[in-house]
């Protein structure tokens, strides 16, 4: 028999249809993969007792003929999205042992629709960081390693920085992730798998710990594009509980796998064309400019003129946001509580106990942006700008269908990298940040390995609503770029074996 | 940004935060204002601020009682609760 943990999401589901295996074995397959790569530090929480329980639920559903959509498949939930009875930080000390007492829109979709949870994965604390190594729970290592020789460790991106690495390394068949400016395309590039972060507002927030409101969105993770496709299926759809969820039919955007590129309208956004931009990211983004036009898409010059402010646009609105959503944390209602002499005292320690560096300083700024004087200076200032980012998209869909751009500005970097100064990490996602600005759905596919043997990701970024494009777009990528490479860690346990 | 910003914030933001830490905290604060105040180049006149993205006006619902009765639920996380209700330390002398 065929390595469980190696199958692909959709044929997992078929060989369970088959009756080739049980929701158990696949299960169990993963539960061994997980012991073995548990220094990689992808799971927070695993979660075997759940997951067997609900593999032996899901091998019942399917002997009695209800099987959903992704029955009997094992997959992985970031750390952020509220799961009742397991421990849910955000990857947060402030946090640490809360339990929710409620499922997360999200979750509740994904078990109705028969998937099974391994466990909780690792994140930056509350989604903040681009590297994992934010986390309270200590940082995710990426199984991929560079070919030089060097042995550092390597980041697997982040913020879903568990979730890139655990469906890397086959410890899930896929995973949820979140992405409020990047936090899926650039891990999902970093680990050579396809993320795909849908329009705001497809994907229900209610349940999702909260960052920046207006920029959060839950997607998914596979390894390739019709695994990330089918879990974002199931995760999407209209949720009375989240004020911003649209109520929009879902397409079947496994579906828009069989169309080609043929007749496609593809922009290329020359500000995109970022100065001291490494040769090896402007290769395969010509590659892929060839690919498309190989299969019939026509490639048209577009320009997103203020693509260079995203990143103060979004350091302003972001922190802004998660200053106001982390209030609640204070130590009354749930997570951690330190003692103070007043109720006063006891807030100001509790939260500085709780939070880490970056997230104390994200609040600072959103406080300091949005206190009185300053209001309008910087986050009316960024509001506006935030509009103009949001036009430049609209004026470019005028003549094109689709946008190709690369995920990330570089490989995945060694851990430790970029931590002196937050702006040389806030870089990483200079490429990415304008999507979520203006709301719009975007994904990563891995075209190819660096003169490291490190992945390297493209990015289609569609009109809003359209995902079904990006897909289509990426689907002639993925075809012509036949990603296969599998991550060191993995080839060298396999050789040992 | 100079120390006394930083301890304001800092205390509206109720962020416990020594001395020692203060200088360290201004210049990556520092940094990053520098860093956005590239947004003054950008001509913002007459540009209405976008606050978000969709295009979905907030729904209403019927004014009626929907959930509730879930007092147990609703403490069950709490550091320290107590009859049916959160405990903090005494605010009125």
């Amino acid at each position: 028999m065929t390595n469980l943990t190696d199958l692909s999401l959709a044929d997992a589901v078929k060989g369970l249809e088959k009756k080739e295996f049980s929701a158990v074995d696949i299960t169990k397959a993963h539960l061994k993969q997980m012991e073995d790569f548990r220094h990689l530090n992808a799971y927070i929480v695993e979660t075997p007792d759940v997951a067997l329980k609900q593999a032996e639920e899901s091998d019942k559903r399917r002997a009695s003929g209800t099987a959903g959509y992704l029955e009997g498949a094992p997959i992985g939930i970031k750390d952020l999205f509220c799961t009742t009875g397991v421990q849910t930080t955000a990857a947060s000390k402030i946090l640490e042992g809360f339990k929710p007492q409620y499922e997360s829109t999200v979750t509740s979709k994904l078990f109705a629709d028969g998937a099974i949870m391994l466990g909780k994965l690792n994140l930056d604390e509350f989604a903040m960081g681009s590297a994992n190594t934010t986390s309270g729970y200590g940082n995710v290592i990426s199984p991929w390693k560079r070919n030089n020789g060097s042995n550092a460790d390597l980041t697997p991106g982040g913020s879903s920085g568990g979730s890139a690495a655990a469906v890397s390394a086959r410890l899930c068949l896929a995973a949820t992730g979140t992405d409020t400016g990047g936090s899926i395309r650039q891990p999902a590039a970093f680990c050579g798998i396809a993320g795909i972060k849908p329009t705001y507002g497809r994907v229900s927030r209610w349940g999702v710990v909260a960052f920046a409101s207006s920029l959060d969105q839950a997607g998914s993770f596979g390894r390739n594009l019709e695994d990330a496709s089918m879990l974002l299926k199931s995760m999407s759809g209209f949720d009375p509980k989240d004020s911003t969820s649209a109520n929009k039919d879902v397409p079947d955007f496994v579906a828009a796998l069989k169309g080609s590129a043929k007749g496609l309208k593809v922009g290329i956004p020359k500000e995109y064309r970022v100065d001291g931009m490494p040769k090896e990211i402007e290769d395969i983004w010509q590659k892929g400019i060839d690919w498309l036009k190989a299969e019939g898409a026509e490639i048209v010059d577009v320009s997103l003129p203020h693509t260079k402010y995203g990143l103060p646009v979004y350091y302003i609105i972001a922190p802004a946001e998660c200053s106001s959503n982390l209030a609640r944390y204070d130590g009354v209602r749930y997570g951690l509580r330190v003692d103070g002499k007043d109720l006063n005292e006891t807030y100001m320690k509790t939260r500085a106990a709780g939070f880490g560096d970056e997230v104390k300083r994200r609040i600072m700024v959103g406080t300091y942006v949005l206190s009185a004087g300053y209001y309008d200076a910087y986050y009316i200032k960024a509001q506006k700008v935030r509009r103009l980012i949001l036009n430049d998209f609209l004026e470019a869909y005028k003549q094109c269908d689709v946008i190709l751009a690369p995920s990330t500005p570089s490989a995945a970097f060694a851990i430790g990298e970029n931590e002196d100064d937050p702006i040389k990490m806030y870089l990483n996602d200079v490429f990415t940040v304008t999507v979520n600005l203006a709301g719009l759905p975007g994904l990563s596919v891995p075209v190819g390995l660096n003169a490291e043997g490190l992945p390297l990701g493209l990015q289609l970024i569609g009109r809003p609503w359209d995902e079904e494009t990006i897909i289509r777009a990426g689907g002639a990528i993925e075809r012509a770029a036949n990603f296969s490479a599998i991550p060191t860690l993995l080839s060298t346990k396999q050789k040992a074996a | 940004m100079d120390l006394p910003t930083i301890k304001k914030v800092a205390t509206l933001a109720r962020l416990e935060m020594p001395d020692s830490e203060l200088e360290a905290v201004r210049v990556k604060l520092g940094n990053i204002m520098k860093f956005v105040e590239q947004l003054d180049e950008v001509n913002t006149d007459k540009v209405e601020p976008l606050a978000n993205v969709v295009d979905i006006k907030l729904r209403l619902r019927e004014d009626v009682v929907n959930d509730g009765g879930q007092q147990a639920k609703v403490l069950a996380n709490a550091p320290e609760a107590m009859e049916g209700f959160f405990v903090v330390s005494k605010i009125v002398e």
